[in-house]
């Protein structure tokens, strides 16, 4: 410590301190809150803009594919190749060359049943996003909730809760769900009749929830257990501040940094992962377009069309990478500087 | 004096430690506050002065009510609040309010100064006349700041102004009593000055009791009527300000003093130099809990625990917890053995000044 002797800390005996004057002269009253000011770092990052305008435009096309299908005059289910003369050859392949593609199939058809391949990746997306998008909500959730109260709560609840978090964590999910949903399909599906798609969508999401709140869990469970100790949390009970004032009013508020930073690079992942789940045949069913079962088709074709292997690849590459970049600028721009 | 506003006696605080494998058993406790006797008149300010880690901080959680005392009792205004719940706490919680240490850390980043310092309100449903925006503006011009930062953010003003917003919110429910732990420790030196002017100057006009945590001994003086030495969890020395700096009696608080660097010291002042570090709070020396640094230390200093008493030749409410305390009228003079045998005469217990057990060791 300094050595502020009294001849430093006793100043003149004046009473009413010189309050120091306000620095800035202008009158700007309102000041940029933390969220206007990770905005604004926000827009300066080139990468972060390009992937963010990606990611909306898979959005919008999720969105808005069946003002694409009207406008575009074809439907994803209609099986056009065996409709139609002369688009398939004798063996279920493309007449045309690099998959069918002209003017009428903008991305080719199918190979097979000859539906349209650009109207089957639009209504893919819509699926994936769906999918993802609902599943990212519920494990984000069931995190917040499950780390704020481990955080919070600390002592035998925190340990429970933490091997819960550590089991879920440790658990080979994804071979857990290719043996789980047949497990679920004869119990609530008699042998006679067919899987019904809301069911499939409901496990599915429910799966990917369950596994995928843990991570979320036990980041926030960190930050929480750091926040407490700040004082302002101190200073919020020395007035009498109840518990749930604490947690909503002055720990929540300092917590949507991660929880928007680990959404937005959760949906990506998630998308995959139902692309792969699909992929292996645990994933959504016909007749919804789906990626995963494009990729499926892709590759016991691809020798003799690769093309249609291309389209859902590419497509998928796009997004998660763009995806991916947005949530790392997300993070840049909630630089922890202005975490003090 | 009249009925003290707050009333501490016999507090004890400890925490467990936790050891052992797989299953976490409490294998000792840290001794942070024993048997803490401390009263505070209305309009008081009392500075609590020590080394680091010797239960000033713990003191001051324990009468907000951060904290829960093991032992012994609270009294604030007569009311015993040792153990009230949150509810019971509720009428109590406006009176006694805290100013922290650090005021990076005391405000949330994600409020604005105006919703900071409304807080207090909102939780206590005080609807000030002219409505809860018009107040903290005026608190705002208490503290000297500026009522048109109502809207901005902590992280756009400096430590002296945070720490200022830090003193508003406090202010916000008129408390009677405000804890300020270590208030301007985490401040420029320049800046300090301010806060403390700020302070005493709050103080003055609301009438408001201060229970002052420093281990800056100059502020303390400064800002003090009575001061509190402590040493590792107890209280070894209280008085009055006067008392306390140029009579002290504990060789604890001698050494203090003498460790104040001065710009201008008279060449004959002696600086005593305490060997050794502090013990280990969780297993806290028997008997006096000085006696392992002390030079006067005898083996009752290891047998007795010297209990708070006042000396002969001591001012009104000086306190000191000492069987050898030190000469009075010359406090700055090197203190020789067995000084006090003849300059306190009554003190109590003295006569027991065992020969050979004094250690010199203080450096000339």
């Amino acid at each position: 410590m300094t050595f502020p002797t009294p001849a430093t800390s006793v100043t003149p005996a004046d009473s009413v301190d010189p309050a120091s004057p306000p620095r800035d002269p202008d009158r700007d009253v309102a000041g940029l809150s933390p969220g206007r000011l990770m905005w604004r770092r926000f827009r300066r990052d080139r990468t972060g803009v390009v992937a963010g305008i990606i990611v909306a435009c898979y959005v919008l096309v999720a969105l808005a594919a069946p003002l694409i299908s009207r406008l575009y005059g074809k439907d994803p289910y209609t099986t056009y190749g065996l409709d139609t003369p002369g688009l398939l050859n004798e063996y279920g392949f493309p007449i045309l060359p690099n998959g069918g593609i002209s003017s009428e199939f903008w991305f080719g058809i199918e190979p097979g049943l000859g539906r349209d391949v650009f109207m089957q990746l639009v209504y893919g997306i819509r699926t994936s996003l769906a999918i993802a998008f609902a599943a990212t909500l519920g494990a984000t959730l069931i995190g917040i909730v499950v780390g704020i109260i481990a955080g919070y709560a600390g002592g035998r609840t925190d340990y429970l809760l933490g091997r819960v978090i550590d089991v879920m964590l440790s658990f080979p999910s994804t071979l857990f769900i290719i043996a789980f949903m047949p497990v679920v399909e004869n119990l609530f599906v008699g042998p006679e009749e067919e899987t019904p798609i809301w069911l499939r969508a409901v496990t599915l999401i429910i799966v990917l929830t369950a596994f995928g709140w843990a991570s979320l869990a036990r980041l926030l469970r960190g930050q929480v257990l750091s926040l407490r100790e700040r004082e302002f949390v101190d200073a919020a009970r020395v007035t009498g501040a109840s518990p749930a004032r604490i947690i909503f009013k002055e720990l929540l508020p300092n917590l949507w940094t991660p929880i928007l930073v680990q959404a937005t690079l959760m949906l990506p992942s998630l998308v995959t992962a139902e692309a792969a789940l699909s992929f292996l045949g645990v994933g959504m069913i016909e007749p919804v377009p789906d990626w995963g079962r494009m990729f499926l088709r892709g590759t016991e074709v691809y020798q003799d069309d690769i093309t249609y292997l291309m389209f859902p690849g590419v497509a998928l590459l796009i997004f998660v990478i763009a995806f991916n970049l947005l949530g790392d600028s997300v993070r840049d721009a909630f630089d922890p500087k202005i975490r003090r | 004096m009249s009925e003290p506003l707050l009333e501490l006696s016999g507090l004890t605080k400890h925490f467990p430690v936790m050891g052992g494998f797989l299953i976490k058993r409490r294998v000792g406790s840290v001794h942070a506050v024993d048997d803490v006797d401390l009263t505070i008149a209305p309009g008081e300010t009392v500075g609590l002065v020590g080394e680091s880690g010797c239960g000033k901080s713990t003191t001051g959680r324990l009468v907000a009510r951060l904290l829960e005392p093991d032992r012994g009792t609270i009294r604030f205004e007569g009311r015993d609040i040792t153990h009230a719940s949150r509810r019971e706490l509720k009428p109590i919680r406006s009176q006694i309010q805290m100013i922290f240490q650090d005021p990076y850390s005391s405000l949330n980043p994600r409020h604005t100064v105006g919703s900071i310092i409304r807080g207090p309100m909102e939780i206590n449903g005080i609807e000030p006349p002219g409505g809860r925006e018009k107040r903290v503006r005026e608190l705002l011009e208490t503290v000297g700041l500026n009522p048109e930062h109502y809207n901005r953010y902590p992280h756009e003003f400096s430590g002296g102004q945070r720490q200022r917003i830090g003193i508003a919110r406090a202010l916000a429910l008129q408390p009677k009593l405000i804890v300020a732990d270590e208030p301007v420790s985490a401040l420029d030196v320049s800046i300090q000055a301010q806060v403390i002017n700020l302070l005493q100057h709050l103080q003055r006009e609301f009438g408001i009791a201060f229970l002052f945590i420093a281990h800056d001994l100059a502020v303390v003086r400064h800002f003090s009527h009575r001061v509190a030495v402590m040493y590792l969890g107890r209280i070894v020395e209280v008085g009055d300000r006067t008392s306390i700096y140029e009579r002290p009696r504990h060789p604890y608080t001698h050494a203090l003093l003498s460790a104040v660097p001065e710009i201008d010291a008279e060449p004959g002042r002696e600086r005593i130099r305490l060997s050794g570090d502090l013990p280990s709070p969780v297993d806290p020396p028997s008997g006096c809990r000085f006696r392992t640094r002390c030079w006067k230390a005898t083996d009752k200093c290891a047998q007795e625990t010297p209990p708070l008493v006042r000396l002969d030749g001591n001012a009104e409410g000086h306190l000191v917890a000492c069987h050898h305390p030190m000469d009075p009228p010359k406090p700055a003079e090197p203190p020789a053995e067995g000084a006090g045998a003849d300059g306190s005469a009554g003190a109590p217990l003295e006569g027991s000044l065992a020969p050979g057990g004094a250690a010199e060791n203080r450096s000339g």
